[in-house]
């Protein structure tokens, strides 16, 4: 049955193309508008690191101003002083942890054959790539003695290495940043988390540095951050010794702490430190350290923009709107065929059997204005790329969306053919028959 | 095979009553070939409805083929419409888009039958009328006569018990009624029960029992005592 119906569904579209061509184009536009915001927003709130994401915590301590606090809602400052994220490397409490910062470098191959380009950096301890579970096409990462002792090693990214060493194994070669010759001690595969969770104040959806390198050498070389450095007191600031020394906050902090237990001990263990920083005349707030798993601390830092969630929610609107316009559409269509559906009925059709036809036909309409709004929001999201740098891995398609685009096509114009089928049913054939 | 007691119905609207049948009872035995006369607006078209499940009434009771239709649903009306029961329309009711094959196809399709049954089913019907080499034309390629014999085929290929026929000859000249006339006899001699409403005397003559309606009641006496004495004798 289901084939003799498409077969006069589609025998109903051609015979009036100009209303089917409406109708597809109604859904293709709610569906484009639809699925490009949608795919934004759900690629913007993504979980960049599923399998991993409630192990991972960033690490906050509230050493903001006593009489004004990081936020309204009274969240503590999003980074650490340099001295504080030193003291908490010192617990061995969290399985891996990690201090980090953006920073940067001109690079230059060890022969000086190429000209030097600008680098993005992330100076970190080696406990990053098993933090977030990097991977690797060569070598691998370093132990906590390179920081200490600011080895001049380096991790480069699979691009950086394709750009210097043709892709080649490069493990062992040296490379120039700066001034300073680095030994490559791996190279890691691709890996593009979005967004961007571990450091969301240097740009939500930025690609990852294309060098990491050892914490210890930050202030060996005393690199600066590339991203935010921010106070909430004037401090005399001489040298980068009393850059460091100072309540300047600049340094994101990962912890990895595998069950609750141990999440516990190490709340205490901040909070403890707090209290003893206390002492010194230090954090002068309330005691308000906090652990934001990856899902919360995106959340907090309101990667997905309420703009976002307004965009999808107006954009369905639309849609809706669009379907209210196919739902009067489609009522003078099935009311025009009143006679047939009389002539069916009268040769034993059941009044479900009736509004089956009907809705095999709104879900072909349905289909057909899935896929032209694919199509839309193909072109949308090309826009959205062209428009905004930064979002570039974020316009794409996928599997499961296209599943989505289509399965919303569908249910929506069911939803919109139900009415005019099941209002078609209710005429009484018998005095639509006398009158042919 | 027909027995309607004491049927009444009713058409309401804001402002009027209707009585389209009022005590209307009827009996059609197997096999009859009946004619229903009446002046416009008499109720024949309504006591078609009803008989053919297409229109439900007020009061009364009406059996079809042994079995009380008065208070089925509408998937079992449904069902018994195809299963049991043939329409000829005087305006034809072919589908436009459809080519003869498919029209013929119509009921069959609700009926959950294999495909190979169908096709053998329809190619009979077509050639029982004369139009199996017409299958693929669209009804608008054919005149107004083969149209009417295709909605007969559509009619037959479900291999009904009974055919109602609402004015089957009034849009057709005198050569093609003709034609149709003599087709629906062939179809009653091989057994099938028809019940047909028409406004033509000539018509009605060529049936085994005419039953003149008026004003929504059964009025030719003959045929009404014939119906109660065949009622009070299955009584007994």
């Amino acid at each position: 049955m289901l084939t003799y119906n498409l077969r006069l569904a589609w025998m109903s579209l051609r015979k009036h193309p100009v209303l089917s061509l409406l109708m597809i184009g109604a859904i293709g536009l709610g569906i484009g508008v639809c699925m490009t915001t949608l795919t934004v927003y759900t690629l913007m709130s993504n979980n960049p690191i599923p399998h991993k994401s409630s192990a991972l915590y960033a690490v906050q301590l509230d050493s903001w101003d006593p009489n004004d606090p990081y936020t309204e809602s009274g969240r503590p400052p999003p980074e650490l002083s340099y001295r504080d994220a030193q003291a908490l490397m010192e617990s061995t409490i969290p399985k891996r942890q990690a201090a980090m910062f953006k920073s940067g470098f001109a690079l230059q191959d060890a022969e000086a054959k190429q000209p030097p380009f600008t680098v993005l950096a992330r100076v970190t301890y080696g406990d990053f790539f098993g933090l977030f579970e990097v991977p690797f096409l060569f070598g691998g990462g370093w132990d906590r003695s390179a920081d200490r002792n600011a080895q001049q090693i380096v991790v480069l990214s699979k691009e950086i290495n394709d750009k210097v060493f043709g892709g080649a194994n490069s493990v062992g070669k040296n490379i120039r940043l700066d001034d300073r010759e680095y030994r490559v001690v791996g190279v890691m595969d691709h890996w593009h988390p979005s967004p961007k969770f571990y450091d969301p104040n240097n740009g939500d959806f930025d690609d990852p540095e294309e060098v990491y390198v050892p914490f210890g050498l930050g202030t060996a070389l005393e690199l600066t951050s590339y991203g935010n450095t921010n106070a909430w007191k004037p401090e005399k600031i001489n040298s980068f010794q009393d850059f460091l020394n100072s309540e300047y906050i600049w340094i994101q902090f990962w912890a990895e702490l595998p069950d609750a237990k141990t999440k516990d001990d190490y709340q205490a263990y901040i909070d403890q430190y707090v209290l003893e920083q206390k002492k010194l005349g230090r954090f002068p707030r309330p005691l308000n350290n906090r652990l934001s798993d990856v899902m919360k601390w995106m959340d907090e830092r309101e990667v997905v923009t309420d703009d976002s969630r307004v965009l999808v929610g107006l954009s369905f609107l639309f849609l809706a709107v669009c379907l209210l316009n196919i739902v009067g559409l489609l009522l003078a269509k099935f009311l025009g065929k009143s006679a047939e559906i009389a002539l069916r009925r009268a040769v034993g059709a059941t009044r479900w059997q009736i509004v089956q036809k009907h809705l095999v036909e709104v879900g072909l309409i349905g289909l057909l204005g899935g896929a032209l709004g694919l199509l839309l929001a193909f072109g949308g999201l090309r826009g959205v790329k062209a428009l905004y740098g930064g979002y570039d891995h974020l316009v794409q398609l996928d599997g499961r969306l296209l599943l989505i685009a289509v399965g919303l096509a569908l249910l929506s114009s069911l939803a919109a053919g139900l009415y005019p089928a099941w209002r078609a049913v209710q005429l009484a054939p018998a005095g639509l028959l006398k009158t042919q | 095979m027909l027995q309607m007691t004491h049927i009444s119905k009713v058409f309401r609207t804001e402002l009027v009553q209707t009585h389209a049948l009022r005590d209307f009872s009827l009996n059609v035995a197997e096999g009859e070939f009946v004619a229903v006369t009446g002046p416009s607006g008499s109720g024949k078209t309504t006591f078609l409805n009803i008989a053919g499940l297409l229109e439900t009434f007020d009061t009364g009771s009406y059996r079809l083929d042994g079995q009380d239709v008065s208070h089925l649903d509408d998937a079992a009306r449904s069902r018994l419409r195809n299963e049991k029961i043939g329409f000829i329309f005087q305006g034809f009711n072919l589908l436009p888009d459809l080519s003869v094959f498919d029209n013929v196809d119509v009921p069959l399709r609700y009926r959950g039958m294999s495909g190979g049954e169908r096709r053998r089913r329809i190619d009979k019907a077509l050639e029982q009328v004369g139009l199996a080499s017409r299958a693929k034309h669209l009804p608008s390629q054919l005149s107004g006569g083969q149209q009417q014999r295709v909605a007969i085929a559509r009619a037959l290929a479900g291999t009904p018990r009974i055919l109602f026929a609402d004015e089957p000859t009034g849009n057709l000249d005198s050569l093609m009624a003709r034609q149709v006339l003599e087709m629906l006899e062939e179809i009653n001699a091989a057994g099938t029960t028809i019940v047909m409403v028409t406004h033509d005397p000539e018509l009605a003559r060529r049936a085994h029992r005419n039953i003149h309606v008026m004003d929504g009641q059964v009025t030719d006496f003959t045929a009404f005592a014939a119906a109660q004495t065949e009622r009070e004798s299955l009584a007994a």
